[in-house]
């Protein structure tokens, strides 16, 4: 008090010009508001969680390259059995052109073979067995013609040949098994290279080769050209390798050796093209996806926009209400008051979440569509929440309509909605802000927990609650936890937000405040 | 006094016959869910009736075939001689289910009750009369981030850490697996380690609007004038504070308790059913998800009279603690 009359007096004393900053010494009862706001350190935080969370999820929205129910893909890389490969350790027999060589004289032969004769007889005809080379014999006819190989190294015709003749079979596995590179059959001369192949001028018409490879699968043929990369792989004992495949596409290739049935198995590596669900965070992906194959971080944007704008709508329309029947009520008093605040009773008295909660399940039984669904859970939600609010400003209304500028307005004969709406309401505002901002973040929670119920807002729309309601599959609430910590976050930092700014509000707008 | 209850206890008959009016009105406006599936079930069965005269005989054996206004005077006049019905999802007396669950509800009620009066009631205190301390900020920020948390949230999260991470507690249900080869103590005991994290969910996102409460009311009367005689006259800071101002703040305390009092019978409809506790709550969410109108109408009308009587003690609390309040 003293200070203010020393201010006076000075004034009167020497003359300030307008523009001195001394002069500016009082404030506004709004800048008062907002200075004791800012003093207080919870509302200035609450206020920068708002803040951020609003721009993360409307600004946030329109920068993200990616869209609401944008799903994502991936390949997943399974291995399928694709040849077996087995060395051949039994001989085989071909016959020449014109003989014949039957299971009887192949057991005969067998049998000279293991007792190591270079011949024997069958039916009164002897035969002779000639060791041509490391497991090549070649049995013939006592004129001296021959009539049948016996070799484990298997001669195969290359891709788009013909059969080699047998001749030429005797020939190169001649050649082959005693390491020539060169012989010749049938009147033409055929060249061996290292890697067993058979060469007729430059043309390759065939291979050799001590490996049997059988495709697993129907519709697959092999190459020659697989074929010598696997067996390098074999004979380097790779459990891995790569080919490129006819289609030019890359594919990997895993060998696993079967002692027991001596094959070896080769997988390969082929790639499905499915939603990419549960990714871990990533780069392109911060937070991961969920199990739509979506990305989380703009999911929770866009549940954010949607938790925000269903929370503001709701308050909007409660505030409406309440203001309207509560300021009439407050007013008027008398039997309209009577009336209002028995209704207001049982507004009070009706249980709003389970009821929500059978409109929700009622709309999951209709099969409404997301969106209209969204438009009457906000209905719902506020036409069940006005009644704190009418009672609210009618308790205000009525100590404030005693007071002496009512009693003016009255003598100036200012029309009664005017009286109601510019001169009484005006002054149940601060108390009003206070409650729709902690309101704010009570209508947030009641969507988000409809919403993980199931029975809020649905999907394809992302919101806070439905995206935690991932958790009721316990496997994705042990394993991935990017998917709903985040949203669980997001939901508790905006609704600390509004309670620290309702709070803030509330010690601001208390003129009985000591700071 | 007996007047003034009187008058309050015919007025919220008043109420709750509308509030049950329209409780009814909006539950037979709804698809009936249960009746048609229960009539799809029947037909489907070989050498059975078609779909449509299943429907018909069901529902008027359920009495749905009957105008709202008749069936809500019908089921009023059941519900005033005490027959409840029985219920369509459990398949017995709505009143034999009820008193079945009843009881978990209300021990998790008001073990969490306690908790939270043992703990905010002390906590409101020291911030209240060190206000704008560390303590203060913290102990206010603290009960704001309890309002704040998602049930739901905070359940997985306990869940997450105390079932799954540290193997602490089942994550589901009322008893373990082992209950039935448990002696009595066991049983007890494991009936209780099932009840810790639903019930530390209760206390912790329901501690923070009565801590809040115990501040504001603290406050309020230490600006009192009576306080400011008190310290006029040399009282210790102490006995200022726990003998003249704490004994004040407890008459909006009493009444705020003793309207709580009748809600503990209403159930915590969430946790319940995420901690899946056969509680009122988790069980009434199945009946009004099912469809179960004689359940479903049990229930609400049930937590509507909890309500009112909720209102109506803390009102008549309110005149017997504070002397200065009297009642007309």
């Amino acid at each position: 008090m003293s200070d203010e009359l020393n201010n006076k007096n000075q004034q009167e004393e020497e003359q300030y010009s307008l523009n001195d900053d001394r002069r500016v010494k009082v404030l506004s009862p709004g800048a008062l508001v907002v200075k004791r706001f800012f003093r207080n350190r919870l509302a200035v935080l609450g206020l920068i969680m708002l803040i951020v969370m609003f721009a993360f999820s409307f600004i946030g929205g329109l920068i993200t390259p990616y869209g609401q129910a944008e799903q994502f893909y991936t390949y997943t890389y399974l291995e399928k059995e694709y040849v077996g490969v087995t060395r051949n350790n039994d001989l085989r027999y071909a016959v020449a052109e014109g003989q014949e060589f039957g299971t009887i004289l192949q057991a005969q032969f067998l049998l000279a073979q293991s007792k190591g004769k270079d011949s024997f007889e069958y039916k009164g005809e002897s035969y002779a067995v000639a060791e041509e080379g490391p497991d090549l014999y070649s049995i013939s006819k006592a004129d001296g013609t021959v009539l049948a190989i016996a070799y484990k190294d298997i001669v195969n015709a290359a891709d788009g040949m013909e059969e080699p003749t047998f001749p030429v079979k005797y020939g190169a596995l001649k050649a082959y098994v005693n390491k020539e590179t060169e012989f010749s059959a049938e009147g033409a001369d055929y060249a061996l290279d290292e890697d067993g192949n058979i060469l007729s001028g430059d043309e390759v018409i065939g291979y050799i080769s001590r490996f049997v490879v059988a495709p697993k699968e129907n519709g697959v043929t092999i190459t020659r050209d697989f074929k010598e990369r696997l067996e390098e792989a074999l004979e380097t004992d790779d459990e891995e390798f790569v080919y490129v495949g006819e289609d030019g596409e890359e594919h990997s290739y895993s060998i696993s050796y079967d002692a027991s049935a001596l094959v070896w198995s080769v997988k390969q590596e082929t790639a499905t093209y499915v939603y990419d669900t549960y990714a871990r965070p990533s780069y392109a992906h911060p937070l991961g996806t969920d199990n739509n194959g979506m990305d989380m971080l703009v999911r929770l944007m866009y549940g954010g926009r949607v938790s925000l704008i269903i929370g503001f709508i709701v308050v909007i329309i409660e505030t409406f209400l309440g203001v309207l029947l509560g300021g009439i009520s407050g007013y008027f008093g008398g039997w309209v008051d009577n009336l209002i605040m028995r209704l207001v009773d049982i507004f009070y008295c009706i249980p709003s979440m389970p009821i929500i909660i059978i409109l929700g399940a009622a709309m999951d039984n209709m099969r409404v569509d997301p969106q209209i669904r969204m438009l009457y859970l906000m209905l719902i939600l506020g036409f069940l929440g006005w009644a704190g609010i009418a009672r609210l400003v009618r308790g205000q209304i009525l100590s404030l309509r005693e007071q002496e500028f009512m009693t003016a307005t009255e003598a100036c004969g200012i029309r009664v909605s005017r009286r109601i709406f510019r001169h009484l309401i005006p002054n149940v505002i601060p108390q009003l802000i206070v409650t729709c901002t902690m309101g704010l973040g009570s209508v947030i929670l009641t969507e988000a927990t409809l919403s993980f119920l199931g029975l809020g807002v649905k999907f394809p729309f992302a919101s806070w609650g439905n995206i935690i309601s991932d958790v009721n599959n316990s496997y994705v609430m042990t394993t991935f936890w990017f998917v709903w910590i985040p949203a669980g976050l997001c939901l508790l930092i905006t609704v600390l937000g509004f309670n620290f700014v309702g709070d803030g509000l509330r010690d601001a707008f208390d003129p009985k405040m000591k700071r | 006094m007996r007047n003034y209850i009187i008058k309050r206890i015919i007025i919220s008959i008043g109420i709750l016959f509308f509030v049950t009016l329209i409780i009814y009105t909006l539950i037979r406006c709804l698809p009936t869910s249960y009746v048609e599936t229960m009539a799809i079930q029947l037909s489907s069965k070989p050498g059975s009736k078609p779909y449509e005269e299943w429907l018909a005989q069901l529902n008027a054996s359920y009495g749905l075939d009957q105008p709202i206004l008749v069936g809500y005077l019908h089921w009023l006049g059941d519900f005033a001689r005490g027959n409840f019905g029985d219920s369509w999802k459990f398949t017995v007396p709505v009143v034999e289910e009820f008193k079945s669950v009843i009881g978990v509800s209300f021990v998790m009620g008001a073990i969490s009750l306690i908790l939270q009066l043992v703990i905010a009631i002390p906590l409101g205190v020291v911030a209240a009369t060190k206000q704008y301390s560390r303590s203060d900020y913290i102990i206010s920020a603290s009960a704001l981030v309890g309002i704040s948390l998602p049930t739901f949230f905070f359940a997985t999260v306990l869940k997450l850490i105390f079932a799954v991470k540290l193997g602490w507690f089942d994550t589901h249900g009322l008893v373990g697996r082992t209950y039935a080869q448990l002696d009595s103590a066991g049983q007890f005991l494991d009936m209780c380690a099932h009840l810790v994290l639903p019930i530390v969910t209760l206390t912790i996102v329901s501690v923070g609007s009565l801590m809040r409460y115990t501040r504001t009311n603290m406050l309020e009367v230490l600006n009192a004038d009576y306080i400011r005689t008190a310290r006029a006259k040399g009282l210790s800071e102490s006995k200022v504070i726990y003998h003249h101002a704490f004994r004040n703040t407890l008459i909006p305390l009493v009444t705020i308790v003793g309207g709580s009092l009748p809600g503990l019978f209403s159930g915590a409809l969430i946790t319940e059913t995420l901690f899946s506790i056969p509680g009122i709550g988790y069980v009434s969410y199945q009946a009004m998800v099912a469809g179960d109108i004689p359940f479903t109408m049990f229930y609400l009308t049930f937590i509507a009279i909890l309500t009112l009587a909720g209102n109506l003690i803390s009102d008549v609390l309110y005149a017997v603690v504070d002397p200065r309040v009297r009642i007309a």
